[in-house]
């Protein structure tokens, strides 16, 4: 039995300062799943993340389309709903750990700022659960760790905080974009297993959204193929592996490592395949 | 605890002009109005006929200078903390309204600034003075007035910097309020340059208090300032060239220690408040 829809982006069209960014995105979240969000650099994966959470820089326009997060439409949503919602229901694991924490506010603080807000602890009730949260992403001395300050940190310490702090309030959605990136590579493991466990631990929604094709084919039941502003394919992640349609899903695919088939010659992306795009985004962007 | 000999000096010289200021009545060697008419023009005490009685000499009507010195403290350090500190928190919060919430807020915010530096800042605060009568509040009054436009741009500018942050996006995201993101996330962030900015203002305070005692439009005439003292000793500047010199020494010591204390206090605290540039 598939679980039900608990995240459901339906044509999303963005633009950013006159220049479209999103075009007619779709896809699906379903209720403790992993649903990763796939393309290069610059495809509007990070838009779409942010449209979900209603952070758009000043110059977006939604031009049209909805999200609705169990049937709540987030785009109509005021200021007040939205901000009892995020960090509540909705979570983010941002890209970079280096600079998402504020450089002046003790580990502690941040954590705590969230659980007082949402679930109404007290400060020593916070300070417990912070603790223990610290602990789950198995992070030494805890205690001592809530009275430091970022930059007394790794970048690895950093994200297993801000991956705890995203879990805190038991979300029904994390959205976690790039978040092993800025990371060193054993470092990206650790973190993407720290995950895993967490989303299986509280049957968390994920949408994981990255460039790397290896790790969607680990971590996600569903994946969306996106370029140019478009998601080419919204699948199975067995489909899309086994019987890739879209042609740049495939190149997409020749181009990425496998651990099933290690000696494989890896193929980078054509030209010919890309300009096949640019000439489909022309097309779409002269009929709206 | 180290402290870096910037932090020292800045430290000392102002936690001694504060200590002078209120104990000015204990610690000051002769009352600073007293006259002896017999004592005119005495020199220092390590020149030729200088005594130990007037350590720095006395002015043309036989006034210690040293005592002179000390009372004025009194009226610099005041000027000094009220101004800066009136026009810091007018300049801050509008500056710090303009940078986070933009629109129209900003755009009302810029346009004031602007319209108000247009204004030569000398004349307005002869103006001011006009309007107000010469007194201390006239001169605190003409401070903030003048300055507050200091704190508001450069808050606005270093606002608009943080707020572009990852740290920003991260407090959104958990469902804080703007408003609590700006108090609580934002503002910390300024403080180092509110201190800098903040110990600046107070050397430029003493300054323009000294400018404005100099014209005449300060506090009332025989109070001692060192403004008033300068103007006094200019006119005998070449039979006793300390009356002026002593107290222009006074200024330049604390303009020169309050810079020092702003870059020793953002030096230490710095590497707590260690920035991450993306
Ligand atoms: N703050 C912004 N203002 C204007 N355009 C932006 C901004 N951020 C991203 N873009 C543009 O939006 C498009 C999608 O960017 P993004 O969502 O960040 O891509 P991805 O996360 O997939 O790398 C890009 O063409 C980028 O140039
Ligand atoms: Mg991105």
């Amino acid at each position: 039995m598939t679980p039900p829809v608990l995240l459901d982006i339906d044509g999303l069209r963005v633009s950013v300062g006159g220049r479209p960014v999103l075009r007619d995105v779709s896809l699906q979240v379903r209720s403790g799943e992993i649903a990763g969000l796939v393309g290069e650099s610059g495809a509007g994966k990070t838009m779409a993340g942010r449209a979900v959470l209603g952070l758009l820089p000043d110059a977006a326009r939604v031009l049209s389309g909805e999200i609705r997060f169990d049937g709540t439409d987030l785009l109509s949503l005021k200021a007040r709903a939205r901000e009892a919602l995020l960090g509540r229901d909705i979570a983010l694991i941002p890209q970079n750990p280096m600079t998402a924490l504020n450089p002046v506010a003790r580990i502690g603080t941040q954590i705590v700022d969230g659980l007082r807000m949402h679930l109404g602890l007290d400060r020593n009730g916070a300070r417990a659960r912070a603790v223990e949260l610290l602990q789950a992403v198995h992070l030494p001395d805890p205690e001592s760790l809530l009275r430091r300050f970022p930059h007394e940190l790794s970048g690895g310490m950093r994200q297993r905080v801000l991956i705890a702090s995203a879990f805190s309030c038991r979300p029904r959605l994390v959205i976690a974009d790039e978040p092993t990136t800025a990371l060193d590579v054993t470092v990206q493991k650790q973190c993407l297993r720290l995950i895993r466990e967490l989303q299986r631990q509280h049957a968390t929604a994920v949408l994981f959204v990255t460039h790397d094709l290896g790790v969607v084919a680990k971590l996600c039941d569903s994946v969306a193929v996106m370029h140019g502003g478009r998601i080419l394919e919204f699948r199975s992640g067995d489909d899309i592996f086994r019987a890739p349609r879209h042609p740049y899903t495939r190149a997409l695919l020749a181009a990425t490592p496998r651990f099933d088939r290690p000696g494989d010659t890896l193929v980078p992306v054509s030209a010919e395949v890309l300009a096949r795009l640019q000439e489909e985004v022309d097309v779409y962007d002269a009929a709206h | 605890m180290r402290v870096s000999p910037k932090l020292g000096f800045g430290l000392g010289v102002y936690l001694g002009l504060v200590l002078l200021a209120f104990g000015a009545h204990w610690i000051a060697p002769h009352d600073p109005l007293e006259q002896d008419l017999l004592n005119t023009f005495a020199p220092p005490a390590w020149r030729d006929g200088g005594t130990s009685t007037f350590w720095l000499g006395t002015d043309s009507l036989g006034r210690d200078i040293l005592s002179r010195l000390i009372h004025g403290s009194r009226v610099a350090v005041t000027v000094a903390l009220i101004a800066a500190t009136c026009a810091g928190i007018l300049g801050t919060v509008l500056g710090l309204c303009a940078g986070y919430f933009g629109g129209w807020v900003d755009t009302v915010v810029s346009r004031i600034v602007d319209v108000w530096m247009a204004f030569p800042p000398v004349l307005l605060s002869i103006v001011l003075a006009a309007v107000l009568g010469a007194g201390l509040h006239t001169v605190v009054i003409a401070i903030v007035v003048i300055d507050w436009t200091r704190f508001c741009r450069v808050v606005r500018a270093e606002v608009m910097v943080q707020k572009s942050r990852d740290y920003v996006t991260s407090a959104l995201t958990i469902g804080l309020s703007p408003w609590r993101i700006l108090t609580g996330e934002v503002v910390p962030n300024v403080v180092p340059l509110l201190i800098t900015l903040f110990t600046l203002e107070m050397g430029i305070a003493i300054v323009v208090e000294a400018v404005l005692s100099f014209a005449g439009l300060s506090v009332a005439n025989d109070d001692a300032t060192w403004g008033s003292m300068i103007q006094e000793g200019r006119q005998f500047v070449r039979q006793a060239w300390w009356l002026m010199v002593a107290p222009m020494v006074c200024i330049v010591l604390s303009v020169l220690a309050a810079n020092a204390l702003g870059d020793g206090l953002r030096e230490r605290f710095d590497p707590l408040l260690r920035r991450e540039r993306p």
